[in-house]
């Protein structure tokens, strides 16, 4: 769980660095800061359940389980990135873990990580399907078509609304009249919790109750963790949007930081030596520079597969 | 050889592939009313599992579909009528379309989206649209728009059979038509034209009810001595763009007809192709008949005089003549 949580901290500082410095095209959201909900809602599954993810893409495989090497190859835009160089930073899936894609128009997973249950449910097995987005993605259509899917056929969901107060600049609570996302489950009869975002094992509890809930065919919960993001919505968004204070950042920073949290809590309370915390971010420092060296010695796809890959098997319909 | 109706061929269809395999389900609304009938003995022989009624939620009811297929399923969508289609744009574009593509292969949408086209009945601007050629705008789909009972079963067996989302596009002016339909399975490919007519003056491209207006326009010329090719695409997307180029190079003149609104129609693509990779060998003008540019009025009179006819299909011919 530390370890996890780690690697996505550490892989995204260096994927901030490297955007920087101009080896990652594009836009580049990321999680410091959500790194609790992310693992805490990861590890309460199985490898074989399913996860479906949004432009804040980084954190939710990691947290799955996915090799970094295909995550960091994808985000400098290489062949042996896990989207072969098509999806890059807002896209990352790695099918392997069962993570079926990040997805970047918000909202859109919504429906699509129901479906993955419905299909799991069809099949007799007993897969789950996890389904992180926004707090923004909330007020859109699909959080309330594939919600009322899910719940109406009772699918094994879980709804993990990760609320880091922000819609880009927009504060949630200028756009929702309600005090908690979750509270909205009411309206689709199913259970709604919030959760301490920053506590990594209060949100494993929960989500793990809600798997639990959903095996057992009783239905989708929705889990609003209530998390906060240290960096803007993108990076290189320019200028200052002003939605929120310096202050305000350091603040959950030095005080609700999910890693320090946890490091406390177990170095203090189960026994787990300082030390071997310190190795584990060692070790994990150098999985992430390992990843970067793969990445940056990986070659570039050729311009011609920008052709492929449009189609699976368009000869093969013609049977 | 049986006699079927184009509703009979989309129910056997379907109904012969939920048989054949056990991912094929379908979904959609008023599904188990089975509302036109294109249901018909499904759910009693397949039980509500794999014929299941929506909401009407079609941004919802279309990702559901999208996710299912990603994980091994094989759904088949009704929205009832295309415009149904608009609140789920941004599912089949940015998932369905996309999903492939974004993450480099490690999986298709197999789905298929079926809806009806009414038009020429009175239903006014937001019921009547034929918006198969807005969705040609996109890489990754397949849309088929079958013209006859026959080319609807071997299509929409195709199509379920596909690894990649396929539009169905079904012209409720052809529900009631009927074809031999052969007794032994048959696949009708996809991106493979068929010759309507053989001709050797003017080729007319037409799509799905269109073919029919074509073979009637064809069959007037003839009776002045104008021989007609009808070029049937079948599917739009992907389109046969080599029996396009081909006809037209034969013939010299070309007309498509399409019950699209013109701007940025099948009807101009293919104009253009020809205009552009057949220049040298035409003799005339490209000429397009198409809906004309205005939304579809309630009342008759003014309604009617929009949509192609055999007689402005005619009238095409004989300016690419002139």
């Amino acid at each position: 769980m530390y370890r996890r949580m780690r690697r996505i901290r550490t892989f995204e500082d260096r994927a901030e660095e490297v955007h920087r410095n101009g080896e990652i095209p594009g836009t580049c959201h990321t999680s410091q800061g959500q790194e609790g909900e992310i693992v805490g809602a990861c590890m309460a599954l199985r490898l074989d359940d399913y996860m479906v993810g949004n432009h804040r893409s980084h954190g939710h495989p990691i947290g799955k389980g996915a090799k970094l090497d295909g995550l960091m190859a994808e985000l400098l835009a290489r062949k042996t990135g896990v989207c072969s160089g098509k999806g890059g930073s807002m896209h990352l899936a790695d099918f392997s873990v069962g993570s079926l894609g990040e997805t970047s128009i918000v909202g859109s997973g919504i429906p699509v990580a129901a479906g993955a249950a419905l299909g799991a449910k069809m099949q007799g097995l007993d897969r789950v399907s996890l389904c992180f987005f926004g707090d923004g993605a909330s007020n859109e259509g699909t959080f309330h078509e594939g919600i009322n899917m899910a719940a109406n056929w009772k699918l094994p969901v879980i709804f993990l609304c990760e609320n880091n107060g922000y819609a880009v600049s927009t504060p949630i609570g200028t756009t929702a009249a309600v005090e908690n996302i979750a509270d909205r489950a009411a309206g689709y009869g199913i259970p709604g919790v919030v959760v301490d975002g920053q506590d990594v094992l209060a949100v494993y509890e929960v989500v793990s109750e809600a798997v639990h809930r959903a095996r057992a065919g009783e239905g989708p919960t929705l889990v609003e963790a209530k998390t906060y993001r240290y960096l803007d919505h993108a990076a290189n968004m320019g200028r200052d949007l002003g939605y929120r204070t310096d202050d305000e950042v350091a603040q959950w920073r030095a005080t609700r930081d999910p890693i320090a949290l946890f490091d406390k809590r177990i170095t203090t309370d189960m026994g787990i030596k300082e030390a071997d915390l310190r190795e584990i971010d060692d070790e994990v420092l150098k999985e992430v520079d390992a990843a970067l060296d793969f990445a940056r010695s990986s070659p570039f796809p050729d311009a011609e597969e920008a052709f492929s890959d449009v189609y699976g098997d368009r000869l093969a319909a013609v049977a | 050889m049986a006699s079927k109706t184009f509703l009979e061929a989309i129910r056997d269809a379907q109904y012969e592939e939920m048989a054949r395999d056990p991912a094929v389900f379908v979904m959609g609304e008023d599904v188990e009313s089975n509302m036109f009938g294109t249901f018909s003995g499904l759910m009693e022989e397949f039980g509500p599992d794999r014929g299941r009624n929506t909401p009407i939620a079609e941004a919802g009811m279309t990702g559901v579909a999208i996710g299912a297929a990603m994980v091994g399923m094989r759904p088949i969508v009704d929205y009832t009528m295309a415009p149904f289609l608009y609140p789920a744009f941004d599912q089949i574009i940015s998932m369905a379309a996309k999903t492939r593509y974004l993450y480099g292969g490690q999986s298709g949408v197999p789905v298929v989206l079926r809806s009806n086209m009414i038009y020429g009945n009175g239903n006014s601007a937001q019921h009547s649209d034929r918006p198969y050629s807005m969705f040609m705008n996109m890489p990754g789909l397949n849309i088929i728009v079958p013209s006859s009972a026959y080319e609807m079963k071997g299509l929409l067996k195709t199509a379920i059979r596909n690894n990649d989302p396929v539009l169905s596009f079904e012209d409720v002016a052809l529900w009631s038509s009927k074809s031999e339909i052969p007794e032994e399975e048959y696949l009708i490919p996809f991106g493979v034209a068929d010759i309507k007519r053989e001709g050797e003056d003017v080729t007319i491209f037409a799509i799905g009810a269109m073919v029919n207006l074509a073979l009637a326009a064809a069959e007037e010329l003839a009776k002045e001595g104008v021989s007609c090719e009808v070029v049937d695409p079948r599917t739009v997307a992907p389109l046969d763009r080599a029996a396009i180029l081909k006809s037209a190079r034969k013939t010299g003149r070309f007309v498509a007809v399409d019950c699209s609104f013109e701007a940025c129609s099948a009807a101009s693509e293919v104009c253009a192709l020809v205009a552009e990779q057949a220049f040298w060998d035409l003799r005339g003008p490209v000429k397009r008949v198409t809906t004309m540019n205005t939304h579809i009025p309630f009342s008759p009179p003014m309604e009617k005089q929009l949509y192609p006819s055999v007689e402005k299909v005619i009238d095409a011919v004989r300016y690419t003549l002139a």
